[in-house]
């Protein structure tokens, strides 16, 4: 919970990189093949739809470079990408698979059964607007939708963290305790489409880190008769969706000691639910996931640099949502500011996703923040900095009148 | 508190219109007295698959207050009238679902009764029919497993039949002039109002006493909880299997425990061993793989597995050689193949007495006319 300065954040950016780690101008896209390439995997399928695929190029080429051995499907639509991966995983292939907005959707029936069938699917949101409309620009629905399914889900904030997370997910999908699927969302445009620079590590360290996936005695193989996916009906089901439910619980224990390794092989820092900054002596705080943590840092920077005292929340994980880290953290300021970039029509006070769970994991404790929903973004438009101070504004007011006057507001939306 | 729950247990698919019409009639006519009431199939037999065992209910309440303790359930918990309308299913009612095998008076109440259609008498069925620690009555019409309703069978009016039994054996559902009335509205016809009259004449009722019936125990299971059961949706295979039981030869594939299959059954097929080739046909073709190896090569039906499909009977090459009988006429699962053995003489004289009774029961009706024959033979 250390809080950052600007000067630290700053420092750590232009740090050399660790010895055997590579740097590498590389895309969101590209930090997220290097990952698939480093946790060798076996199988991916691959369709075409904007943001995610130059993952796909990427690791077209990898494999015709010979840096990767791996099966390369091309289906004839995400339904079947997301089928094979599922049953490629049923007989023990390291897996990896793709898509962004309604191509993820297309793919939902496989998505929501690679789940209930405990499958370690790893797959990447290059997140994007639902169209029609038309529109390739980041929104956080596509990966939310599965939200409840069993998937686990992680925002990431930058290419490094893109490639870090999908070696944290390998690790925590395919430990037998959990066995769930889990998506990497990268916000389209601003992280799948530029270039960063991104330390690889190699191959050596990321084999102590991640060891073969073995599916034991789950596997399907003709040397191990077994059938999977019965037909169950109520006699059994409520029974299995706990066996999911208990899973999920314990992820939030397995992503805690990955991250421990991981900080330890890699020599990272890396927190693994929350990240604070300048939080330490704040009034009120920002939260969100993704990209738009970069313009909310540098307002918060300058509104410090005027005296407020404005901090922001990063969320990394919101599937297992992290309760108690969240309620630890923000029961300690007198307002707090959800920002979604996304949208959820007809919920309570008409908020987006993120502003109603966090509400409900806050609703316990017994001092809660004063809470507001902030919805911006939408369709990729940016989060700017005005957008970004005209909430911490509403937050502060928000601080001396001790009321909300108004729950949800859009920001940045023409009127 | 004032609710009567009758089920119909059928034939799936085969006997689903007529088990409809039953459950349909009997809400419609309490209508008439003034009740309110619901009709549905249970969820689990759906889809259904020819043959297996399914049932359909009707749920008749005073008021709408009463029948909401009967409504959103898969099956009631007991049964004031249970419906056989195949009698065939008096050896037990075993659905796809994870029901395990019930008798078919398992719901039944105390003092409830068991209706079946059937050319048997109740002394015939009795030994058939598990027993029950509560007294109940066993009400017989006389009629074969009807096929009424499905596709273009003729309607041999075996559901009015049925629904003109009731105000007899449970007048607290409803009356004749209720019934007579629900049916003239509901179909539109003098002939079936005459059938449901004649049937309440006609219904034969015995009293059954906890001592009577079959003394098989039905075998159970248990349900495993999430914390036992395998994660991962993994269900292990059942193990390979190994030589005919008591001989060292031979081969009996493992079966699922749990899941017997046989009350789907009908007709039963009976080999005359003297005519086997040992061509393999039927250990090839049967969809149940129900045949067993014996140690001399030959194939033995498994009784505990067979459903009665007939395949076997219709690839066999041998005349007279595999022969579907009806599967009511034997009290128990045993193989034939270890009679034929210890004495071929006597199988023979058995197996004879067997095929005798061949005509009583079909899978359908072959050629034109022969269901109104064998109905008339049979009912009048």
């Amino acid at each position: 919970m250390a809080a950052q300065t600007a000067g630290a954040a700053a420092a750590k950016a232009t740090a050399t990189p660790k010895s055997d780690d590579k740097e590498m101008l590389i895309s969101g896209c590209e930090a997220i093949a290097h990952a698939c390439r480093l946790a060798d995997i076996d199988v991916v399928t691959a369709y075409p739809i904007r943001p995610y695929d130059t993952v796909m190029q990427m690791v077209s080429k990898m494999i015709a470079d010979g840096d990767l051995d791996a099966e390369y499907i091309v289906a004839e639509s995400e339904h079947s990408q997301f089928e094979i991966v599922k049953h490629a995983s049923a007989v023990g292939a390291r897996v990896f698979a793709g898509s962004s907005g309604v191509g993820w959707f297309y793919a939902f029936e496989a998505l929501a059964v690679t789940a209930g069938l405990r499958l370690p699917v790893v797959a990447m949101v290059g997140n994007r607007a639902l169209d029609d409309p038309g529109a390739f620009g980041c929104e956080h629905n596509d990966a939310l939708a599965v939200r409840d399914l069993g998937w686990m889900l992680t925002w990431v904030e930058t290419a490094q963290e893109a490639m870090d997370n999908a070696l944290i997910a390998y690790r925590v999908a395919e430990d037998p305790h959990v066995f769930l699927p889990c998506a990497v969302s990268v916000d389209g445009a601003f992280l799948t489409h530029s270039q960063h620079l991104v330390k690889v590590p190699s191959k050596e360290k990321v084999d102590q880190f991640l060891k073969p996936y073995d599916r034991g005695s789950k596997l399907l193989h003709p040397d191990n008769p077994i059938t999977i996916a019965p037909q169950v009906n109520e006699d059994w089901l409520i029974e299995i969706r706990k066996q999911n439910d208990e899973a999920m619980k314990r992820a939030q224990g397995v992503i805690v000691d990955a991250y421990k390794d991981f900080n330890r092989i890699f020599g990272r820092d890396h927190s693994p639910f929350l990240e604070e900054y300048m939080t330490e002596d704040a009034d009120v705080v920002l939260v969100g996931q993704g990209t738009l943590a970069m313009p909310v840092k540098v307002t918060v920077r300058k509104l410090r640099e005027q005296g407020k005292k404005v901090g922001f929340v990063r969320l990394k994980w919101f599937r297992p949502f992290p309760t108690d880290e969240i309620q630890q953290s923000l029961k300690r300021f007198k307002a707090v500011g959800v920002i979604d970039r996304d949208y959820s029509f007809g919920s309570p006070y008409s908020g987006g996703v993120l502003y109603t769970e966090v509400r409900s994991a806050l609703y316990d404790l017994a001092n809660r923040p004063l809470l507001h929903g902030f919805i911006c973004g939408l369709g990729g438009r940016e989060v700017t900095i005005e957008g970004v101070t005209e909430m911490s504004e509403i937050l502060l007011k928000t601080k001396q009148t001790g009321k909300v006057d108004k729950q949800v507001a859009w920001i940045g939306v023409r009127e | 508190m004032s609710t009567i729950a009758v089920e119909v247990i059928y034939r799936g698919i085969f006997q689903k219109t007529m088990a409809k019409h039953i459950t349909r009639g009997i809400v419609l006519a309490a209508r008439k007295e003034g009740k309110v009431g619901i009709a549905f199939g249970r969820y689990g037999d759906s889809p259904e698959r020819n043959g297996i065992p399914a049932k359909q209910f009707a749920i008749v309440a005073d008021n709408d207050e009463e029948l909401q303790g009967s409504i959103a359930k898969y099956e009631p918990t007991e049964v004031d009238v249970a419906i056989a309308v195949d009698d065939a299913l008096c050896k037990g009612v075993e659905s796809w679902a994870w029901y395990g095998l019930q008798p078919v008076n398992k719901l039944l109440k105390e003092n409830g009764t068991l209706i079946v259609t059937t050319t048997q008498s109740a002394e015939e069925l009795i030994p058939h029919i598990h027993k029950k620690e509560l007294p109940y009555n066993l009400a017989v019409i006389k009629g074969k497993a009807s096929f009424s309703g499905l596709w273009v069978y003729k309607n041999d009016h075996t559901d009015m039949r049925v629904l003109g039994a009731l105000p007899r054996v449970a007048p607290h559902l409803f009356g004749s002039p209720a019934l007579e009335s629900a049916i003239r509205e509901e179909w539109k016809d003098e002939l079936k109002v005459a059938s449901a009259e004649k049937s309440f004449e006609r219904v034969q009722i015995r009293k059954v006493k906890p001592e009577e019936g079959n003394p098989e125990i039905p075998y159970s299971f248990t349900m495993p909880g999430w914390k036992s059961m395998e994660e991962g949706l993994v269900v292990r295979a059942i193990p390979l299997g190994s030589h005919f039981p008591g001989h060292d030869g031979g081969y009996r594939p493992e079966r699922n425990p749990y899941f017997k299959k046989f009350t789907t059954r009908t007709m039963r097929p009976v080999v005359d061993f003297s005519k086997c080739t040992k061509c393999t046909l039927c250990w090839l073709q049967c969809p149940d793989s129900c045949f067993d190896v014996t140690p001399d090569g030959y194939y033995d039906a498994n009784m505990e597995a067979c459903c009665g499909c007939g395949v076997c009977e219709a690839v066999c090459p041998v005349d007279k050689c595999v022969t579907m009988v009806d599967d009511t006429r034997f009290d128990n699962n045993n193989g034939e193949w270890e009679m034929w053995k210890k004495d071929k003489d006597g199988y023979a004289t058995w197996l004879a007495s067997k095929i005798e009774h061949r005509p009583e029961r079909s899978h359908g009706f072959h050629h034109r006319g022969q269901y109104e024959k064998e109905r008339i033979e049979q009912t009048d």
